[in-house]
């Protein structure tokens, strides 16, 4: 190892300002210390520092997703088959295999889109690469549909990074969550590719091979259509996950492994995944109440478990950047964010999934929260002086 | 008032390298130093040349501005250098000791008799009024002002810290006299904070004149602005006085023997230390009186004070004005291939991110490695779980950084210090100079208000 240290040691004064390569500096400056952590010491003020920097905590956010990526990938070859009739003829690594190969295509085209673009920008702007996109590179595959076209990936996450956090000013400025930007760009720009009975499942579009009288709808489509008493799954497949849906949002299990490493780690705000599931578990309360269709009349509970809540519970509301940043705000945030979901994934036709732009409006008013959380500890102040003056 | 005010949030770091309880008699530094540095804004004003004799107590120079503050030697002997650093600041005054101290003569007298005016000439002309420093601003007290009372934290809970009770042990009567002398300058009360987990020595507990707050809980619980927020928060316009429990011994000599005896008690600490113990020294003494021979070999960091707040000196440094620690631990300045994904059995965190956590480990050894680059203030909630306070560290911090005087006040700059906010720098993800950016909010508060 200690040659690889030399080598990079030695290549560094030509990417320094003044060398040959000094436009490429930001893109060598990530790989170095991607590969070492800086040798930079303290000067004053606390000596010793924790552990912990923006790396580690991005890939334990990485790490706390990838029960959901594995488990979506063997789904992903678990419904195409299933479509075509094979599901029995296939073993466990085949079945993988195929979902292996179809969704990593995705990932490579949003990492390589992404990572190029905040490159640039920090070239441009002389600052170190953020590691914000670790985790928005690994969410945007994970919240598609299998069958998106890569383009539209690329097309997407160049819109999310560039529109929805460079021109905020980089990673920490940005006021929407990254991923969900990137999502609710390709939702409303073509719709055609994110919603439907068709996109869930790999091939089915082509349609080729698949057997008579199989659906791809989701347990939404089914819900939104009225036909619940059609549906072929239980609440043990939801929970488990052997329902079509985004790549990784079908396994509420998987998600709360994530959760779980999420929240022992301290990097998750326990609060807010809390306190979006208390949310739900609300709303889907009082629909119950008002029940005149059969949406409104299912379990509150089930709502939990069904297309992207979890998922965006645990890692889509916990972005620290776009979620509310005072404690008590993040309650607040948390619970109206799953009150938001099921108000418009149940009464709004329009919008089969509310999680997307629940967690997006809330991201908008969370710095309101914030607001008054804030006041609220002014005021708190201002009233101590007040009785000392009279 | 409950019977002890209970710190829920903050951290104990545990260190190798604790000072154990054995009173070490130092050799005499070969050389001591007064450094104008270590008080903040000070534009100091020499009264001596090199190669003037002085005795201890005689003044070494004064505040520009408050031209009756004097900066006095700690031993009798030969101004041996004047060092200077960039625009001609004067960095330290050296000194080469006598073999035997000569005293400077100020008055023996019990200072319930004197009044305000007379302690505060007493403590001005013989170099220990700068011991008394002013909240807000972290600054060094202005004698002109009467504060609304004086807290004495009598307990260090920050890492390695030395043990007041040990430190002060049997100065009883030392310590009342100082404390007499303070009763006479606060406008209000005199607070002695103690720590409720273990019986408080006598030299506390049986003092007089003052009010004793005790606390309990981890590390920040014994910084004194902790203590100050919980018992008697400052409000705009309000000053409070702080001292520390030596510097209150050292005005309780003044008083008894009438003159200035710089003698301290020093806790030699760190993980590079090879027996760490408490050293009787004397203020302003070079470091190598008490580390020579007692340190490892390797590139060593030597700190005046703690590892979170101290300054760092040279191995041939000095002890600073306000420090009852020396800390050694080793630097950091080596690349770490693939750190951020490594297991990290011996890394320190807070977060659980570490498998270090999962190994029960008394004592960690910790360099001066930053483990990671400087970024944006990204994450949330995580200075709230050390920062005691009710304030918003993050906002208030946001407010600092881009300067809006209005909205520091609002979210409480004037009850906070640097030392404050230490923990949040130790802890910080994003690796900002949190401190450094504190000491700006308070530079820059302090100019608007004068």
């Amino acid at each position: 190892m200690k040659g690889l240290r030399k080598l990079l040691d030695n290549i560094k004064p030509n990417f320094e300002k003044g060398g040959k390569l000094a436009i490429f500096q930001s893109f060598f400056d990530a790989i170095d210390t991607l590969l070492y952590v800086p040798d930079k010491v303290t000067r004053s003020g606390s000596h010793i520092r924790d552990a912990i920097d923006m790396k580690r905590t991005m890939i334990i956010v990485v790490l706390s997703m990838v029960p959901a990526l594995l488990f979506g990938m063997w789904n992903v070859g678990r419904f195409h088959f299933l479509s075509l009739g094979l599901l029995a003829d296939k073993t466990f690594w085949e079945i993988f295999r195929f979902g292996f190969f179809k969704v990593l295509p995705l990932i490579i085209v949003s990492y390589v889109t992404g990572l190029t673009i905040e490159i640039i920008f920090a070239q441009i702007r002389k600052h170190d690469v953020p590691e914000g996109f670790f985790v928005t590179g690994f969410l945007i595959p994970l919240i598609m549909p299998v069958d998106v076209p890569l383009w539209m990936v690329a097309v997407a996450t160049a819109f999310a990074v560039v529109i929805g956090v460079e021109v905020f000013g980089g990673a920490g400025m940005n006021v929407l969550n990254p991923a969900l930007t990137a999502r609710a760009f390709l939702f409303f720009a073509y719709p055609s590719h994110m919603s439907g009975d068709k996109v869930w499942i790999a091939g089915l579009n082509q349609g080729t091979g698949v057997i008579d009288g199989f659906s791809g709808e989701t347990v939404m489509g089914y819900a939104a259509a009225n036909r619940l008493s059609d549906m072929p799954y239980t609440p043990h497949d939801m929970f488990f996950g052997f329902i079509p849906g985004s790549i990784g949002e079908t396994s509420t299990l998987a998600i709360l492994i994530g959760a779980f490493i999420l929240i022992y780690t301290g990097i998750g705000s326990w609060k807010i995944i809390t306190s979006v599931f208390a949310g739900g578990l609300f709303m889907g309360f009082i629909l119950n109440l008002f029940a005149v269709n059969d949406y409104m009349a299912v379990p509150a509970w089930q709502h939990l478990i069904i297309g992207g809540f979890a998922f965006g519970a645990v890692f889509m509301a916990t972005d620290p950047v776009s979620a509310a940043q005072t404690e008590k705000g993040k309650w607040i945030y948390g619970f109206l964010v799953g009150v938001f979901a099921i108000l418009i994934r149940v009464l709004n036709p329009a919008y089969p999934e509310g999680v997307m732009l629940a967690i997006l409006l809330m991201n908008v008013f969370a710095p309101l929260i914030d607001h008054y959380v804030i006041e609220a500890n002014i005021k708190r102040r201002m009233k101590r002086v007040e009785p000392s003056k009279t | 008032m409950p019977d002890s005010i209970k710190i829920r949030k903050g951290l104990n770091i545990n260190l190798q390298g604790k000072a154990e309880k054995i009173f070490i008699k130092a050799k005499r530094a070969e050389l001591f130093a007064v450094k104008p540095t270590d008080f903040h804004n000070l534009l100091p004003k020499l009264e001596v040349a090199v190669n003037d004799k002085v005795k201890a107590g005689t003044a070494l120079f004064y505040d520009k501005y408050h031209p009756d503050i004097k900066f006095t030697s700690p031993v009798s002997g030969t101004v041996q250098a004047i060092n200077r650093g960039e625009r001609r600041r004067i960095l330290d005054v050296v000194i080469s000791p006598d073999e035997e101290f000569e005293y400077q003569e100020f008055v023996q007298a019990d200072p319930s008799t004197l009044t305000r005016e007379e302690i505060i000439h007493y403590l001005q002309s013989s170099g220990l009024w700068p011991a008394i420093r002013q909240r807000p601003y972290n600054l060094m007290a202005n004698p002109s002002d009467t504060p609304k009372s004086i807290f004495i934290s009598a307990f260090d809970t920050s890492p390695l810290a030395p043990d007041y009770d040990f430190l002060l042990k049997d100065l009883n009567s030392e310590f009342q006299t100082g404390i007499n002398a303070l009763l006479k300058l606060s406008g209000g009360k005199v607070h002695l904070n103690l720590d409720s987990t273990y019986p408080a020595s006598t030299v506390f507990a049986n003092a007089k004149g003052v009010q004793i707050n005790k606390f309990n809980g981890p590390h920040p619980a014994g910084n004194v602005g902790t203590q100050i927020h919980f018992v008697d928060p400052i409000n705009k316009g309000e000053i409070v006085w702080v001292i520390s429990p030596q510097d209150i011994v050292t005005i309780g000599r003044l008083f008894i023997q009438g003159r200035y005896d710089a003698s301290r008690i020093i806790a030699l600490t760190g993980s590079e230390v090879k027996n760490p113990r408490y050293y009787k020294s004397i203020a302003g003494s070079c470091i190598r009186s008490l580390t020579d021979g007692n340190v490892r070999e390797g590139n060593q960091r030597y700190i005046s004070g703690n590892v979170l707040t101290g300054t760092r000196v040279s191995q041939n440094g000095f002890l600073g004005y306000y420090d009852s620690q020396i800390t050694v631990i080793p630097e950091g300045n080596h690349h770490e291939f693939f750190g951020w994904f490594s297991p990290g059995l011996s890394k320190f965190s807070i977060s659980r991110s570490f498998l270090s956590k999962l190994v029960p480990r008394n004592e960690f050894r910790i360099d001066t490695n930053i483990h990671g680059g400087k970024r944006a203030l990204m994450i949330t909630g995580s200075f709230e779980k050390v920062f005691p306070m009710d304030i918003y560290p993050m906002q208030l911090l946001k407010a600092i950084s881009i300067e809006d005087i209005d909205l520091m006040e609002k979210l409480g700059i004037y009850e906070v210090v640097e030392e404050d906010f230490a923990l949040c720098e130790f802890i910080d993800t994003s690796k900002t100079d949190i401190q450094t950016l504190v000491r700006k909010g308070l530079d820059l508060m302090y100019k608007e208000m004068n």
